[in-house]
């Protein structure tokens, strides 16, 4: 009655056989890597790119043990962290327009290993250390923006449509339109509902002013909302690949939020600088009409505002905006060929070559300024006179400090602008040297107790403590190989929900244990005792099981981070006990007893 | 080997008034503590940053409170941490005080005093997601609580399930209790802790019951407190080794896991100890309170086959 169908026995040895594959990759420890990846989407990393990294490396003189393509990079392998250092300099120095390269670290498992999938477990930041921020997007901001935005079109269409108005502003998220008669109140809201599909049109008298209000609808807001967290992905995805981040993740959360995970990154502060500057461009025109001192005691002009130019110099600019930074396509560094001083070289797409060609054109003579918009703080970069049509969309800025300060520029303005300023909400930093104590402390607390484990039920229940045994370390081994396997976060927390799964899986074995003892008492002949001690105890395994099982799936879905991992482990744990304590121990004790055909005694 | 060989039942139910005034003591100790001292809450919940800096020599704690008190942060409070040379630092979250920027001007203030400085770690909370925190950490109890409660209403019956959770969030109370007492931190780590031992301990409820289930069907002419009595009593040796295997993994755990996983180890240690008694000595008593009758489970005189089936034992 204690034998098992040979299949039985097949697949307990292949699930074995595979779990010992997927579970190698953890031995091998890591070695130090470079990795290039291309910035913009429509460039691939293929095998040219690959040659062409190995070849910089050959002709540097930098020894690798490795060079490899994958998904969408090319990653080269060094023996020592000098050689990483010197190949990453050197990669820098040749890719670094349009490609990332970042430090990293990979597995040093054979080849073939790779090959069939089998990678070491993911660990979590407060493993191996690293930034994780998670970021709030400032709605209210994006909505103000939108307005601002739809402000500039309304005036813009109201003129060329000739249609008469009095004023127009923005008033919180709406923008307020006034007219001084019914009839081209009309006439404009007309024109703006056909126009307009977003915005919702309220009228109001008072004042004898007829005004029209333009607010955005709720369906608008919502888009305009989405697409600011989106476009804040794209640009923080930007920003990071400036910083040469290997395997960065970021993505949305919840309805407003982004999550940042920068593994393996040092240096928060200057993280968190490229991360949270909200810095775009903006150009208006200098208003030169009016009076300056005036202006510094406090009669500042409608329609303009005060700013201190670098040079200490005061200066009036119009609020209307020309173009904002969300026109530019590219930005870099580099020197005015005329003076030698630092510059921005900016690129302009189509739309924004042709406002400014025109711009330009109309207001030759005239002063336009330069402003970097950043964290809601606006500073004149320079404010240059317009000395002939720019066409063609290339624009130079001069008026940087320094050469830093251009490059720093250049690469804010590249990245892009953020829709919507965030804000970080939660931030979580562990340094290298925690992560790998981390490491070395769950890894001793797991071996310790497991020890402990073992001995305890080999002496208590004797052979069948064994096998108990050997079904726990058989169910670590499927738990750390499906981990691999699915490539979940292991974190800490996760450290412990493996060395507390392995506690409450031996329950398994014990109640079985116990049962057969108590079979035994009751005067069952031994094969008789193991087969209803194993057959009686499953439904009790089954039912203490799910009650944790439930814990695990809440912890899960209410958990964050870390706590999180702990979940994972803790459910997963659940999954693989219940096959490793019975099936597996179950073929043991078969494999040893069960053919036994006249069993006078057995070891427990 | 063996360590129970009980000839006899022990007769738990007969101490049942004892037991549960035990119970009633602690568990009054622990809401006492819980109302006057309160949770030590982490950052993880409060909102605010928690950073750990370590030096290569042992810290001077009163060089590291003057150079941050120059910083114009308000209630900073440094100690050591695990050794004389890590240094725990917290910035409570006070109006705009406290953001992701703290940090930053903390480290270098603590880099210009000693270069040798070295950041292990940083926790920031804004005080929106410390709430939320919060808020999903009671959720997750109240979902795990309810959770339990049906599967073993399904799988039992009311009575059963009723007196199962009662044992077990007395259980949780205790734990919490403990950290209120001793005001020690309570982080979303520990919370994690917590709630898996409210899905461990229930295990001891259900091994018991199944075994009250079982008596129930097989001793017909047995009293209830004597069918109770004799589940106890042959699950007993289970009970205790299981939770002795699982309290080892703990404890090393306790012992070698570190400042990181201390607290949470230590709530676990807690709701195994406790976790062993109230399932056994709470659990019980208060389904014989709550007036289990064999005709819960046998109807007409005869086993139904569905439930019979189902009936799992030890």
């Amino acid at each position: 009655m204690n034998r098992f169908p040979l299949w039985k026995y097949i697949l307990i040895a292949v699930v074995l056989v595979v779990s010992v594959l997927y579970t190698l990759p953890n031995f091998y420890g890591e070695v130090p890597a470079v990795q290039v990846s291309p910035t913009r989407s429509a460039i691939k990393a293929d095998a040219t790119l690959m040659q062409q990294v190995e070849d910089e490396l050959k002709a540097q003189k930098i020894p690798y043990t490795g060079a490899f393509l994958d998904a969408n990079s090319v990653k080269v392998r060094f023996a020592s962290n000098d050689a990483q250092l010197k190949a990453k300099d050197a990669l820098q120095a040749r890719f670094g327009d349009g490609y990332s390269v970042a430090l990293n670290l990979l597995s040093a498992s054979p080849a073939w290993l790779t090959a069939i999938g089998a990678k070491p477990m993911y660990l979590g930041l407060d493993l191996r250390g690293g930034v994780y921020f998670l970021m709030q997007v400032d709605m209210p901001a994006a909505l103000d923006k939108a307005a601002d935005r739809y402000n500039n079109d309304l005036r813009i269409q109201l003129r060329e449509q000739k249609i008469r108005y009095n004023g127009i502003s923005r008033v919180g998220q709406t923008v307020e339109m006034k007219f001084s008669d019914a009839a081209s109140r009309a006439q404009a809201s007309k024109y703006i509902s056909a126009n307009f599909a977003d915005l919702a049109l309220t009228e109001q008298d008072g004042g004898g002013d007829y005004k029209l209000i333009a607010a955005l609808r709720p369906e608008a807001q919502k888009r305009t909302q989405d697409f600011a967290v989106q476009q804040n992905i794209t640009t923080l995805r930007n920003r990071v690949n400036e910083l040469g981040v290997a395997e960065p993740i970021i993505q949305q959360q919840g309805l407003d939020r982004v999550v940042v995970q920068l593994p393996g990154v040092q240096d928060t502060a200057k993280a968190k600088e490229i991360l949270g500057r909200t810095a775009t461009l903006e150009i208006r025109l200098v208003d030169e009409e009016h009076d300056v001192t005036a202006a510094l005691q406090g009669q500042i002009p409608f329609g303009d505002d005060l700013y201190i130019e670098r040079s200490g110099q005061p200066l009036l600019v119009k609020k209307n905006v020309v173009l904002t930074g969300d026109y530019i396509t590219d930005a870099s560094p580099g020197f005015d060929q005329q003076s030698g001083q630092a510059a921005v070289h900016v690129n302009l797409d189509s739309r924004g070559a042709r406002i400014f060609k025109d711009v330009t054109r109309d207001n030759v003579g005239k002063r336009m300024a330069i402003l970097l918009i950043e964290k809601g703080k606006a500073e004149v970069i320079t404010a240059p006179v317009i000395r002939e049509e720019i066409g063609g969309g290339r624009v130079q800025i001069t008026g940087m400090e320094s050469a830093q300060e251009a490059s720093d520029d250049a690469l804010l303005l590249r990245a892009g602008a953020l829709a919507a300023p965030m804000n970080i909400v939660e931030e979580r930093t562990v340094g290298p040297s925690l992560g790998a104590d981390n490491i070395k402390k769950g890894f001793h607390s797991n071996l310790w107790g497991f020890a402990a484990v073992a001995l305890f039920m080999m002496i208590y229940y004797r052979v069948f403590g064994v096998f108990s045994t050997v079904a726990l370390a058989v169910n670590g081994l499927f738990l750390v190989a499906l981990l691999s396997m699915m490539q979940a976060t292991l974190t800490l927390p996760g450290l412990a929900g493996i060395a507390l799964t392995l506690g409450m899986a031996i329950d398994a074995n014990v109640l079985i244990n116990e049962r057969i003892r108590e079979e035994l008492r009751n005067g069952n002949s031994p094969q008789a005792a193991i087969h209803a001690g194993y057959d009686r105890a499953w439904g009790t395994i089954l039912d203490s099981n799910i009650t944790t099982l439930i814990a695990g799936v809440a912890l899960f879905w209410l958990g964050s981070g870390p706590v999180r991992g702990f979940a994972v482990v803790l459910c997963l744990g659940i999954l693989t006990s219940m096959f490793s304590a019975v099936t597996v121990s179950r073929a043991m004790v078969n494999l040893s007893y069960g053919r036994k055909v006249r069993l006078a005694k057995v070891s427990i | 080997m063996e360590f129970f060989k009980l000839k006899k039942d022990i007769p738990f139910m007969r101490y049942g008034k004892v037991t549960t005034a035990i119970s009633l003591l602690t568990f009054v100790f622990a809401v006492w503590a819980l109302a006057t001292e309160g949770l030590n809450l982490g950052v993880d919940f409060t909102g605010g940053t928690v950073m750990e800096v370590a030096y290569t020599q042992p810290a001077q704690l009163d060089k590291i409170r003057a150079t941050l008190e120059h910083t114009g942060l308000p209630e900073v409070s440094v100690q050591t941490f695990g050794t004389t040379r890590d240094v725990l630092i917290r910035l409570p979250l006070k109006g705009n005080t406290t953001s992701s920027k703290t940090s930053d001007t903390v480290m270098a203030a603590l880099k210009a005093q000693d270069p040798a400085v070295e950041l292990k770690r940083v926790d920031f909370v804004g005080p929106q997601v410390g709430k939320e925190l919060y808020d999903n950490g009671a959720l997750a109890l109240v979902v795990v609580a309810i959770g339990i409660l049906i599967y073993l209403a399904l799988r039992f019956e009311w009575r059963f399930a009723l007196a199962a959770i009662i044992a077990n969030v007395h259980d949780v109370v205790i734990i919490l209790g403990c950290f209120a007492f001793f005001q020690w931190e309570f982080t979303l780590t520990v919370l994690a802790g917590v709630l898996a031992v409210l899905g461990y301990s229930v295990n001891e409820s259900v091994v018991v019951f199944d075994r009250i289930r079982e008596n129930l069907r097989k001793m017909r002419k047995t009293s209830i407190p004597d069918i109770i009595d004799s589940a106890i009593t042959t699950t007993m040796s289970r009970t205790i080794i299981t939770h002795a295997m699982t309290q080892m993994m703990v404890l090393s755990m306790l012992f070698l896991g570190g400042e990181a996983l201390h607290n949470f180890a230590l709530a676990l240690t807690i709701g195994i100890m406790f976790g062993i008694y109230s399932s056994v000595l709470v659990a019980s008593p208060i389904l014989l309170m709550l007036g289990v009758k064999r005709e819960h489970f046998i109807k007409d005189n005869k086993p139904k086959e569905g439930v019979a089936s189902d009936g799992a034992q030890v």
